[in-house]
């Protein structure tokens, strides 16, 4: 079987705002970036906006249980649930989370750190359990495990139908919505919820991504004009509703968008040019109109970029939008991000403007957009997009 | 061949583990029914302030007796399982050395930068602080690549040669099986002919035990770690913490049988359902965990009454195996099949345990016996199962295995192993 699935529901946060609405404003507006600079210098992050988070989670108590990470994606799936129509769904509702690792007591690690590190190993290592059995808290630990996130979403919203966390960094998204679509076009179940979320504002994230010189240093500049350059992290969140179009029919609800295919691997990247031969092998699979297409690209990196350059090279009637130089990259909730803002412009008619000098001015609205997703360390991703019928 | 839903039929052709109780799965089964404890002593690292001091280590070759902290989480993780994928392949007799002809599915836990690390950074920076940490990390791109969530499944796919991108999962300790689960999946749709499913899990260091233990997760009885692991009984106290690994290779039934493989059995159903009750503990209702259940069996399209044995989650904590066992008799009613835990000899391998219990399930039904449950003293009765106390036991026509995996999070997945259908 190979049903058509649509997207029904978006739940989308980045340093722009939240919701749909509030992104194709901000993309079609005199684009600004949201960066803070200060706070983890000399690495920029595009902060979180001011989130409600009553709304989403209303008791205090799941709050406290959680750390901002999970608090963010568990607010998101809300909103995706809520943009779906499909509250009365969740029971059947089949759950897969992209999730990176949950927040660690920076100040705890910090203080540890300094009082240990410098002590002979026979010293160091009774005390550090002396201090982790009475410093840490026992909640954290929950806040702290990656698959959380997804039992987050499962208390709060209710979402019980199946739940499944994959790791890896940007590739884990993509073949989260990959998997997600595959089952439901494939009869098995009905309506999913997909995505990530990334909490930038951590220095125990800069810790993790810093050593790999995979990130930008200093005020950010255009994605096309950072030679040499890394990514910038961006707080954020995406959640996609994905619902067999027959059944989002049946209860009376338009699609977003069609998600009509998506397509994931991953090169070695022994040589240049893998990544993008590997990019170009997926499109071969999808069904890409001969007409104007569109491109919503993410921000991974330089190395990245210049592979995914070499790839729309190859693509003479598209037209890049890349989205990420706005939002930055938000790891494994980057690649839902980039689908959320495709639906977004798919289901307002339209497509965003140039979003950085690079970006050429376009003659025609693309009736098909096609999401580019290359990870900073390996992943190449494609999801292509285009009008629920 | 299809199965009662069409979908090609998917077969095991090769089974690889690591275990407490040994390096390989011949060692790790012969030592399961022999009803030996892999349960002893930490020796990785000091003691002091611990309420559990016991754990199911596995020593790497070249570490001495107990190990260290040298090795970190993702390192042992990525050891074992390349072991016991290495071991898979080699019985399945598939592919060429380095060029496996399917997918990988990686269940493991997540990892991150560990003490050691943190200390050596600290040490660099003459400072704790994280900004000074990471300003002497420039450059290292050898603890980029070691603490990345994608970074063990790379490096397990660039040296197996998978195809397509590995992809990492994680359902705490339902983790092994959702890898199984998510690569049978691939193989019915037709994405790809074969797969690893591998779970693996080197989590004994200071930090992971102690935060498990203020969960008040863990047995604390550590004066007689043999006896600590004490699913289904009257006096158990928690689970024990343990490392390993097991790798199954998948395969298309048709297509291993084209190819002549031997099959080992089938992995006949998958069946998932998640908990909203609470981030550890089950609904007192049991309907996720029964759900699950049903839906594995569904999902084989056989009744509950084929079921011949279930091989239990069986943690050892309180909690647990009393809602395993309300839901045994709520599918099976007034007579359930035999159920034993492996956990009781080789501890909770955490992101590994659903796969070597499903490593285990085959094995039973390939050699006819179930692995006992040890440290069966006195029966609990609110749990009135048949739980093959203490010695193993010989059976004739064992067909379907059930093998359940129930995780923090609630995420429950519980997969329905048979045997080979040409086998009579």
């Amino acid at each position: 079987m190979n049903r058509e699935i649509w997207i029904t529901g978006i739940g989308l946060v980045t340093c722009l705002g939240e919701g749909r609405a509030a992104h194709w404003a901000a993309l079609n507006g005199p684009a600004v970036p949201v960066v803070d600079t200060d706070s983890f210098a000399p690495f920029p992050v595009h902060p979180l906006p001011a989130l409600n988070l009553d709304a989403q989670i209303p008791r205090k108590g799941d709050q406290r249980q959680m750390e901002p990470w999970q608090r963010l994606g568990t607010y998101a799936a809300g909103l995706a649930i809520d943009d779906a129509g499909a509250r009365g769904l969740v029971a059947d509702m089949h759950l897969i989370v992209a999730a990176g690792g949950g927040e660690r007591d920076v100040a705890v690690d910090e203080a540890i750190a300094a009082e240990l590190a410098s002590l002979p190993e026979a010293e160091a290592a009774p005390r550090l359990n002396e201090r982790l059995a009475n410093g840490l808290r026992p909640t954290l630990f929950l806040a702290q495990l990656s698959n959380l996130l997804a039992g987050n979403i499962s208390i709060v919203h209710g979402v019980t139908g199946s739940s499944r966390t994959f790791m890896g960094e940007e590739s884990a998204a993509a073949d989260a919505i990959r998997i997600a679509h595959a089952r439901l076009a494939e009869g098995r179940g009905e309506i999913a919820l997909v995505g990530g979320a990334f909490a930038a504002q951590r220095w125990d994230m800069v810790l993790l991504y810093a050593p790999g010189d995979a990130l930008w240093q200093g005020a950010p500049v255009p994605l096309s004009e950072r030679q040499g350059g890394g990514a910038v992290l961006g707080a954020m969140s995406a959640f996609l509703v994905l619902e067999h179009a027959e059944h989002a029919r049946a209860r009376g609800v338009r699609g977003i968008a069609r998600l009509a295919a998506v397509a994931t691997d991953a090169s070695r990247r022994a040589a240049q040019g893998d990544s993008a031969a590997s990019a170009t092998r997926l499109l071969a699979g999808l069904p890409i109109a001969d007409a104007p297409l569109g491109i919503l690209s993410g921000d991974s990196g330089s190395a990245v970029q210049a592979e995914e350059a070499r790839f729309l090279a190859e693509l003479p009637r598209a037209t890049p939008r890349r989205a990420g130089g706005l939002i930055g990259h938000g790891m494994e909730a980057s690649f839902p991000a980039q689908v959320a803002l495709a639906a977004t412009a798919i289901e307002a008619g339209g497509f965003y403007p140039p979003l950085d000098p690079a970006d050429p001015p376009a003659a025609t609205v693309p009736r098909q957009i096609l999401v580019t997703g290359f990870g900073m360390f390996r992943g190449e991703a494609l999801a292509l997009l285009e009008p629920a019928s | 061949m299809k199965d009662h839903l069409g979908r090609p039929l998917v077969a095991v052709t090769g089974i690889g583990m690591v275990t407490p109780l040994g390096w390989g799965a011949a060692v790790s089964w012969a030592r399961l029914l022999a009803g030996d404890s892999g349960i002893r002593r930490i020796g990785r690292f000091p003691l002091d302030y611990l309420k559990t001091t016991i754990a199911g280590t596995v020593d790497l070759p070249e570490e001495a007796d107990g190990g260290s902290t040298a090795f970190s989480s993702p390192e042992r993780v990525e050891r074992m399982a390349a072991f016991a994928i290495a071991e898979a392949i080699a019985e399945a007799r598939i592919g060429t050395d380095g060029d496996f002809p399917g997918a990988l599915m990686l269940g493991m836990p997540p990892v991150e930068l560990e003490w050691p690390q943190r200390f050596a950074l600290a040490r660099l920076a003459g400072s704790g602080r994280y900004v000074d940490q990471i300003r002497v990390a420039a450059g290292r791109r050898d603890l980029f690549e070691t603490f990345l969530f994608g970074g063990v499944g790379e490096r397990l796919a660039a040296r197996f040669g998978t195809k397509g991108a590995p992809i990492s999962m994680t359902t705490a300790c339902a983790t092994g099986a959702t890898a199984i689960q998510t690569a049978v999946e691939a193989i019915q749709r037709g994405e790809t002919p074969a797969a690893i499913a591998v779970g693996a899990d080197g989590s004994v260091q200071p930090e992971a035990l102690i935060r498990f233990s203020l969960l008040s997760a863990l047995s604390t009885r550590n004066d007689d770690p043999t006896r600590a692991a004490r699913p289904f009984e009257k006096s158990r106290d928690g689970f024990v913490m343990a490392e390993g690994a097991a790798a199954l290779v998948l395969e298309d039934y048709a297509a291993a049988r084209a190819r002549g493989a031997t099959i080992i059995g089938l992995v006949a159903g998958c069946g998932e359902r998640a908990d909203s009750f609470h981030r550890t503990r089950s609904n007192p209702d049991g309907a996720a965990i029964i759900g699950a259940i049903r839906n594995a069996i569904a999902d084989a399209g056989i009744a509950p009454a084929e079921v011949g044995y279930v091989n239990g989650h069986g943690t050892g904590t309180p909690e647990n195996d009393k809602m395993e066992a309300l839901g045994m008799r709520a599918v099976f009613g007034d007579a359930p099949p035999p159920i034993s835990s492996i956990k009781s000899m080789i501890g909770h391998t955490l992101s590994a345990a659903g796969a070597i219990e499903a490593a285990a399930s085959l094995l039973s039904i390939r050699d006819q016996i179930l692995p006992p449950t040890i440290n069966h003293l006195e029966p609990d009765p609110a749990i009135g199962l048949d739980v093959v106390p203490n010695v193993a036991r010989p059976v004739t026509g064992l067909r379907h295995v059930l093998s359940n995996s129930f995780g923090f999070g609630g995420q429950n997945v519980c997969l329905l192993l048979s045997a080979p259908p040409e086998v009579l």
